[in-house]
């Protein structure tokens, strides 16, 4: 799960980490008495204006703006706020900004990076810093993967301070600035942990004309496995981030994802469901979700899944394709012929049902007069798929 | 032969009472596979469905001679299942649970990692020299302090705890065809044969198995490694065992988007494999930066993409599969 930068501050700030001063804003009434508190905090006229949207490249997306005085700034959020921003990561669409950030301005002497996350090559938490501050880490990676100083942490020590050290002085750091980064790396590590991310960014992290370390932006995601023992931080979801299919799905416990094709699927099992997009893209069509209705789905998990494909209107062909192990041919079965009885059927159905009760499930089928077009194997099911979506828009 | 499981498995369930461990270890047992009691705090005395409860795995194991583990607890007590375990000295854990927290398993890894490297031999040693693996422990004596073992394997070898592997977790299981099955898969779509399988996805692995039983060949051992970015085993770790494993003549990997497990894979088969191999990635059409499914399956930075990892397979002169439809076709032309 993804959560805005304003708020992975607040969580960093109740970890002990230093961050600027900043108030956010979700509506243009409070916007005045934000720029004001911050201003009047601060002491400084300065302040930035940075629009909340879960994806990066705001700044060079026109997101983020700095200001001098209440009037500039006002005028500076009312050019962001509500509109649409389009970045690199938003896709053409961009996305409504309906959150800002205002923050203190900060006199920079040094952008650097730091980035923790799981290394999965070795099982260990690592722990990276960078000189390049403000690039993306990909691009430095790249270009330069020397200038990426990491560390890998033992789970049972924590980020021990001789690493910490290592790499504040691997970042050219001296004096009290070298020793407000180690502080400042090692309460990174222990947030980390406390809150289960899977990974947390804060680039850049700015050293100031004072010494003085801190996180000028900060990205955040947790593990979605471990939300059940953070009700403070699933709290911070935004539905205005996500498809509304996906925030359906997921009020179902189903695993979704909305994608451009015409083809809907339903499948059991993540590697099976990727595996049918796949087929589908080779057949010539293309897939228009992801959508995992899982090991032990029941009748009805698998007529709200069906429901949430027949309510996209990208979806001009529907594809179930099973192979029943925990899953039961039958269950998937009834639940195909519940959900159709509810909401009907306005595009060609192809399904493939192997595995345990497949007969059962077969019958029920076939017993429910429904126009659905039987599959043999996968690769059936999609070539007819397929060709029953091309004939019709022909 | 076969590799990690054969007739010789004496299986506990951890979960057994459980909506899931009951279904499963009655599955199992009707397979033929030896269950010899289940695990469940709280209700040790017990039977259930027939299966002896014990409260701990250390009971378990003195009373019935265990020395393999199938894990169904549920997720936020999952890696300590997976540690109970192997403080008992159990040699094969399979950990069925979906949606461990990662850094669960982060924890659970080092210790079992620590484990591995105090017994030589290992497999982790035929590993290419893997990318910025750190030493496995950084405290002086990583050792499981000696209340253990009582597996018999760890007396013999003079007080060293017992050599322990783990596959899994969110993994399908272990099924060597007609010796015993250890997971959930549907039995009947497997038979013996000389075809190993080592995968990350499950419903995949049946896909394939399906496949490889209709073409009339079978498999020696099908393995679920399971689709969690820290697991146990990994390819390498299955494929080492299937190349000194008699009864397999070739082998189908089943990967996906995510990590680079598929790209060290294709270095090693290339560097100490004589036995063909076949493979399959799934997740060709997956847009980047998202979860599909498994934790595992997310392809982030330009890394983990399907199209790289079967570019790495193919130049390691890996048979590649064109679609999911041609898992066993592909795999049985190496055989044939």
């Amino acid at each position: 799960m993804k959560i805005h930068e304003y708020q992975a501050k607040q969580l960093l700030g109740r970890h002990g980490l230093p961050v600027p001063l900043g108030i956010p804003v979700l509506g243009a009434d409070s916007l005045e008495q934000a720029i004001q508190e911050v201003i009047g905090a601060s002491k400084s006229q300065t302040v930035a204006v940075k629009a909340q949207i879960h994806a990066g490249g705001r700044g060079k997306g026109g997101g983020v703006k700095v200001a001098k005085g209440v009037e500039v700034a006002r005028l500076a959020a009312g050019q962001i706020l509500g509109q649409r921003l389009v970045t690199h990561q938003t896709g053409p669409e961009g996305r409504v900004v309906k959150r800002l950030l205002i923050e203190e301005g900060v006199s920079i002497a040094r952008e650097l990076y730091a980035g923790i996350l799981v290394d999965r090559g070795c099982s260990r938490v690592v722990v990276m810093v960078s000189a390049a501050g403000g690039m993306e880490i990909e691009e430095v990676a790249a270009r330069a993967p020397e200038a990426i100083v990491k560390e890998h942490v033992d789970p049972a020590l924590g980020l021990a301070p001789f690493q910490a050290r290592k790499l504040s002085y691997a970042l050219g750091l001296t004096g009290t600035a070298a020793r407000n980064a180690t502080s400042f790396l090692q309460k990174l590590y222990q947030a980390f942990v406390a809150l289960d991310a899977s990974l947390v960014e804060v680039n850049p992290l700015v050293v100031t004309s004072d010494e003085r370390v801190l996180a000028l932006d900060c990205k955040m995601t947790f593990d979605d496995n471990a939300l059940h023992r953070h009700p403070e931080v699933a709290a911070l979801r935004d539905l205005d981030e996500e498809d509304p299919s996906e925030t359906e799905a997921r009020a179902h416990d189903l695993s979704f994802i909305k994608l451009d094709g015409s083809i809907g699927c339903m499948v059991n099992g993540a590697g099976l469901a990727m595996a049918t997009m796949d087929i589908i893209k080779h057949f010539g069509s293309s897939p228009a979700n992801f959508l995992d209705v899982g090991g032990g789905a029941t009748q009805e998990k698998v007529t709200a899944a069906f429901k949430i494909l027949t309510a996209d209107p990208d979806v001009r062909g529907i594809f179930v394709n099973i192979f029943g192990g925990i899953m039961k041919c039958d269950v998937i079965a009834s639940g195909i012929v519940g959900a159709v009885a509810e909401v009907g059927l306005h595009v060609p159905l192809v399904v493939r049902l192997a595995g345990t009760n497949v007969e059962q499930g077969t019958k029920i089928l076939a017993e429910s007069g429904l126009p659905i077009t039987a599959a043999s194997d996968m690769a059936d099911g999609a070539r007819k798929v397929v060709e029953l979506v091309k004939r019709q828009v022909s | 032969m076969a590799i990690l499981a054969d007739n010789k498995t004496r299986a506990v369930v951890q979960g057994l009472t459980g909506a899931a461990g009951t279904f499963h270890a009655n599955q199992m047992r009707e397979y033929g596979t030896l269950i010899v009691g289940g695990v469940t705090p709280g209700k040790g005395g017990t039977v259930h469905e027939g299966f002896p409860v014990f409260d701990t795995v250390e009971q378990a194991v003195a009373k019935t001679g265990a020395n393999t583990s199938v894990i169904f607890v549920p997720p936020p007590g999952g890696a300590d299942a997976i540690l109970e375990a192997a403080d008992a000295g159990i040699e094969l854990i399979v950990c069925i649970t979906e949606g461990i927290p990662v850094l669960d398993m982060v924890r659970a890894k080092r210790v079992l990692d620590a484990r591995l490297s105090s017994r030589e031999p290992s497999e982790g040693s035929l590993r290419p020299s893997a990318p910025s693996r750190p030493a496995p422990t950084l405290l002086a004596d990583a050792r499981p302090r000696q209340t253990l073992p009582r597996g018999s394997a760890a007396g013999e070898a003079g007080g060293l705890p017992t050599r322990c592997r783990l596959v899994g977790p969110n993994c399908p299981g272990v099924i060597t065809p007609g010796a015993t099955k250890l997971g959930i898969m549907p039995g009947y779509i497997h038979k013996p044969g000389s075809i190993g399988i080592v995968s990350r996805s499950g419903t995949l692995t049946y896909e394939a198995a399906f496949q490889i039983t209709e073409l009339g060949l079978g498999q020696s051992t099908a393995v679920g490694i399971g689709g969690d970015p820290v697991k146990g085993m990994d390819f390498i770790d299955c494929l080492s065992l299937f190349e000194a494993d008699p009864q397999t003549r070739a082998v189908l990997l089943i990967g996906e988007i995510g990590g680079t497990s598929e790209e060290e894979a294709a270095a090693f088969i290339k560097a100490n494999m004589k036995k063909p191999v076949a493979a399959f990635v799934a997740g060709v059409t997956a847009p980047p930066g998202r979860r599909m499914g498994h934790a595992g399956a997310i392809i982030s930075g330009g890394k983990g993409l399907a199209a790289d990892k079967i570019a790495a397979l193919r130049d390691a002169g890996i048979a590649i599969a064109p679609t999911p439809a041609d898992l066993g076709t592909t795999v049985a032309k190496l055989v044939f």
